[in-house]
């Protein structure tokens, strides 16, 4: 299939099922583009990198960080919490449909392919985790600097 | 001035702080949050030296050498993103001073009861889609005959999951018929011929349901050293993926 037509095809998919996920738990409406935008900008980020044939972590790790880094400027812009933008943008990254997978496996006495996938799941999730982790130290890093722009403004 | 910030009603302060707590951890927020707004409601009451403990099933708070101490035990933890955005603003408000203890209080209490919804149908229709656009997403495979027979399964589930939710207060019976009726849907689907792909449609059926943001989150957790609730949150998200995986490896295996 042609690749700009693979990328229009992910990036709406994923924008409108981060908006429809963002419905079933209750984001508040004003939020609902901005968590449809994060989720778009972490997938196409994973998914461009996984084109790249770079390694499932470093693509999840830096989808996890854009999210971040875009949940912390539209919490500033909106004046909603961070996590309003990151929950639902982390839909299509998140290793849900591996963690059921890995439980099936299990279930029905793949024993080898059940640890494997439980191994991805617990990779894939710190991944994630430690993208988020660097996204917030940018935040504690930016935010003095922030502050002090507003004191100035107001004197 | 400093005769009214004396006067600030104790007990009242400490109810509405560990309302907030509550409410916040009911809605799934990361625990330094909960943390972060409960110790600056007190702090913007004007009482110092407060003590704060939380726990996902249980938030303690107490003002240092003096006799106030109240807890709260906490049921419910789901995601709900409205009620974390709204106990924020009326936080912020507080500490902008444009509304007092009582009304705070009082505001708190109403949220509890009263948060609004998106209606059901739009829920079940968005599951819906959750499940068919994220099945092509998640797999990679642009196989759009599936789609409709995902969509179906996954309402289905998220629906099932939902009531039976209502009827019974065991988290785990409501996910594992989620996850027989979203099984036996696909796989009655898929003998009649409106799917082709078994496994791809069940992977997009579960997505409404399984904890892959509660891993995540769990993950957090421990990582910004709030230990107790990462195990806590992470245990709820395997025993949740365990209902889901069972539910469908009964229907698959018969």
């Amino acid at each position: 299939m042609n690749i700009y037509l693979q990328l229009l095809i992910q990036a709406s998919f994923s924008y409108l099922s981060t908006v429809a996920f963002a419905v079933c738990i209750n984001v508040p409406r004003r939020g609902l583009n901005c968590a449809g935008l994060s989720g778009m900008i972490g997938w196409l980020t994973y998914w461009a990198l996984m084109q790249l044939h770079l390694s499932v972590m470093i693509a999840n790790l830096a989808g996890a960080f854009l999210i971040g880094l875009f949940g912390l400027l539209f919490a500033r812009w909106k004046k909603m919490p961070v996590i309003t933008f990151n929950i639902p943008g982390l839909v299509p990254l998140v290793p849900g449909g591996t963690a059921y997978e890995a439980v099936r496996a299990f279930a029905q006495n793949h024993q080898t392919l059940g640890i494997e996938l439980s191994v991805k799941v617990a990779m894939v999730a710190g991944s994630i985790a430690v993208g988020f982790m660097f996204a917030q130290l940018v935040a504690d890093l930016t935010r003095p600097r922030w502050g002090s722009w507003r004191k100035l403004a107001k004197k | 001035m400093g005769v009214q910030e004396v006067r600030t009603d104790r007990n009242e302060l400490l109810d509405t702080c560990l309302l907030a707590g509550r409410i916040l951890i009911e809605g799934g927020s990361e625990m330094s949050r909960v943390e972060d707004t409960m110790s600056r409601i007190i702090s913007n009451a004007g009482v110092k030296d407060a003590a704060l403990f939380t726990t996902p099933t249980g938030i303690f708070a107490s003002i240092q050498n003096q006799p106030f101490l109240q807890l709260r035990a906490i049921q419910t933890r789901d995601i709900d993103l409205e009620k974390i955005a709204r106990v924020n603003t009326l936080s912020r408000q507080f500490a902008a001073k444009e509304i007092n203890l009582s009304q705070f209080h009082r505001a708190l209490i109403h949220l509890d009861g009263h948060v609004p919804y998106f209606p059901m149908w739009l829920q079940i229709i968005c599951a819906g889609i959750v499940s068919a656009l994220l099945m092509v997403v998640f797999t990679q495979q642009y196989d759009f005959f599936d789609i409709p027979l995902a969509g179906l399964t996954g309402a289905v589930g998220f629906v099932v999951a939902t009531y039976i939710r209502r009827l019974t207060k065991i988290k785990f019976i409501s996910e594992l018929t989620g996850g027989l009726a979203l099984a036996l849907c696909a796989l009655i689907g898929v003998r009649m011929g409106l799917g082709h792909n078994l496994d791809n449609i069940l992977i997009g059926g579960v997505m409404p349901l399984v904890p892959g943001v509660a891993i995540t989150n769990s993950i957090r957790d421990l990582m910004s050293g709030h230990l107790l609730t990462g195990m806590a949150r992470g245990m709820e998200a395997v025993l949740t993926a365990c209902a889901i995986g069972f539910g469908i490896a009964i229907i698959i295996s018969l």
